[in-house]
């Protein structure tokens, strides 16, 4: 196979249900056309998540990120309205906000000076009676809106593509994950990002990263030190929770899915299942949270929250995995062997200044790029991104385990039903289909 | 509690020292210059300043994982340290003032990271909180490691300690 032959829509993936066998090229992770395909078709078409409400939740707030190739404003004008904006003057192009967050009545041009109030209008351009009142006669020159976007449950998408489907239509049975990571705490009052980003990336391609955060098949080899760290400091709880345990993969629709258990893992959950070392007082005060909790949305729901765990992917580059901590994470590729992270924490507001700090210390554990886990996922995606280099030699990717199982009622977490829900998903877009 | 007057070369050779563990990866001897309530942090790049109580670091230790981070680099299963990186700190512009508290001392820091044919350099400061030893030497009751770059790229990670 040559590159001109090369088709991702024929043949990138193959997807033979009757012999249990699921392959995926491993030019799909190295291939030039490919990810600039991927850019049009995917992250230009798809629901992309950019912020959360708490990040601008006081009139004035903004916040300037870039979301999947773009510089975007994401601000709360003074009437408390909410605006994704493309942070681009409209006159020359020049970034009209250089700060990543804090409060602003306008924003200025620093190349010439054009101005634009909070709500996006152009207000003001330096020696104005050289311009023609035709200039901005129907607000073309005001900063640009993108092209959609939309809020649910507190996470912000926007969409480049103006005549994408609804956000919550798009979410499909995800929606109600997200719905679930937005009620955590006892005390109803919503869901913040805590101060300071993990911002980070790998030498490698994005899909692996999208593949390895909901794999239950690597934790024990990848992540042995972690599980020798809680080993060592809680005993015996290992097995404690894995006599419990159950573990399942639910296909969500639309290319998401979630990997799912209760009581099924070995760590501590801030929202609110306790450890034995984290003492009596702090148990004493998550049991008061997990009734809180019942007594708001129900006991069922608040079980399922606070003593599960959920590793959620949102197609095509959005997860929420609400585990040792509640962790929100997303990523774009600047090159096909190249991607850029964003991770937060998000927490309960008003949380108990004890529950927080907590929440943090199990975060860092496990999650992030100085974590105990992190890391060694980051270094297994770069050697799989190295080993593609044979791509021409060893062509395929397995991702066949539970294949046959897979319509059953229950197909477990440490089979790859995600990664094909994932996969299939990226195929039928790289093939033109409608989002 | 009284302490006894120090200097600052005795602090820039305790500061040189801690390096040169670190960078032969004698990271048993490294946890053992901490006080049994020493902690390691760094704050993340767009927080410097940030508490990690209320803010999300990069790292957090207590002295309990602090012992376990260097006994899980030690093993081959902590992936992304194995084999060992080849690592170099340098130290420089030190300062120091005392108190009865003890000692604090500032740093600014490069650490040279090679792994995997890939060059990574950590650029950043650090601030000590030190407790001098009888007969010489000190103890570690904090080590923040700042680092001075707006984002962890392309570095990725801090699997090494820096």
């Amino acid at each position: 196979m040559n590159q001109q032959d090369f088709d991702p829509i024929g043949w990138a993936v193959v997807d033979d249900k009757a012999r249990g066998v699921f392959r995926v090229h491993r030019r799909a992770f190295v291939d030039q056309n490919i990810f600039e395909l991927e850019r049009n078709r995917i992250f230009n078409r798809c629901w992309i998540y950019a912020a959360h409400v708490s990040e601008v939740a006081e009139p004035g707030q903004f916040i300037s990120r870039d979301v999947a190739g773009r510089a975007l404003i994401v601000n709360r004008d003074r009437d408390g309205r909410l605006h994704v904006f493309f942070n681009t003057c409209t006159h020359r192009g020049a970034l009209v906000c250089r700060e990543s967050r804090g409060k602003a009545r306008n924003f200025s041009c620093p190349y010439h000076g054009w101005t634009f109030a909070d709500d996006g209008r152009l207000v003001h351009q330096p020696i104005p009676a050289s311009y023609s009142p035709e200039c901005n006669r129907d607000g073309e020159l005001n900063l640009r809106e993108v092209p959609r976007f939309d809020e649910f449950c507190g996470f912000i998408f926007v969409n480049y593509d103006a005549e994408a489907i609804a956000l919550a239509d798009y979410l499909a049975d995800a929606g109600d994950y997200l719905r679930m990571a937005s009620q955590h705490g006892a005390g109803g009052a919503g869901m913040e990002i805590v101060n300071g980003t993990q911002t980070y990336c790998a030498r490698a391609n994005w899909k692996l990263l999208q593949e390895n955060s909901a794999d239950g098949y690597h934790a024990d080899t990848t992540h042995a030190t972690y599980m020798d760290y809680i080993r060592a400091r809680e005993g015996a709880v290992l097995n404690l929770y894995s006599d419990k345990g159950f573990g399942r993969v639910r296909n969500l629709g639309r290319g998401h899915s979630v990997s799912e258990s209760i009581w099924g893992t070995p760590w501590g959950r801030p929202c609110a299942r306790a450890m034995p070392s984290w003492g009596d007082d702090i148990k004493a005060e998550m049991e008061a949270v997990f009734e809180a909790m019942s007594a708001r949305i129900g006991r069922e729901r608040a079980d399922f929250i606070c003593h599960g765990d959920r590793n959620l992917l949102i197609f095509p580059n959005l997860v929420v995995n609400d585990v040792c901590a509640l962790t929100v994470r997303t990523f774009y590729p600047k090159a096909p062997d190249y991607f850029e992270v964003n991770a937060w924490a998000l927490a309960p507001r008003g949380e108990s200044q004890r529950l927080r700090d907590l929440r943090l210390r199990n975060y860092l554990e496990f999650l992030g790029p100085g974590g105990f886990a992190t890391p060694d996922d980051q270094e297994m995606l770069e050697l799989c991104q190295k080993g593609y280099q044979a791509h021409a030699g060893v062509e395929w990717n397995d991702i066949s385990r539970g294949m046959l199982s897979e319509d059953g009622e229950a197909p477990a977490k440490q089979d790859e039903l995600q990664m094909r829900t994932f996969w299939r998903r990226w195929r039928d877009l790289l093939a033109g289909q409608p989002v | 509690m009284s302490v006894r007057t120090v200097t600052r070369p005795e602090v820039e050779d305790f500061l040189f020292h801690e390096a040169d563990l670190l960078d032969n990866w004698r990271l048993e001897e490294w946890a053992l210059l901490f006080t049994d309530d020493g902690e390691y942090l760094i704050p993340p790049t767009d927080t410097p300043d940030g508490d990690p109580r209320r803010d999300l670091f990069l790292v957090y230790d207590d002295r309990h994982r602090l012992g376990e981070r260097v006994r899980r680099l030690g093993k081959k299963t902590a992936h992304a340290e194995f084999p060992h990186s080849r690592t170099r700190h340098l130290v420089t512009n030190v300062r120091i003032s005392q108190d009865a508290e003890g000692v604090q001392a500032t740093c600014n820091f490069v650490v040279y990271r090679s792994k995997n044919g890939v060059n990574d350099v950590y650029p950043g400061h650090s601030v000590y909180r030190l407790l001098p030893q009888e007969g010489g030497g000190f103890r570690i009751r904090s080590k923040r490691a700042t680092l001075d770059v707006d984002t962890l790229r392309p570095q990725g990670k801090v699997s090494i300690i820096l």
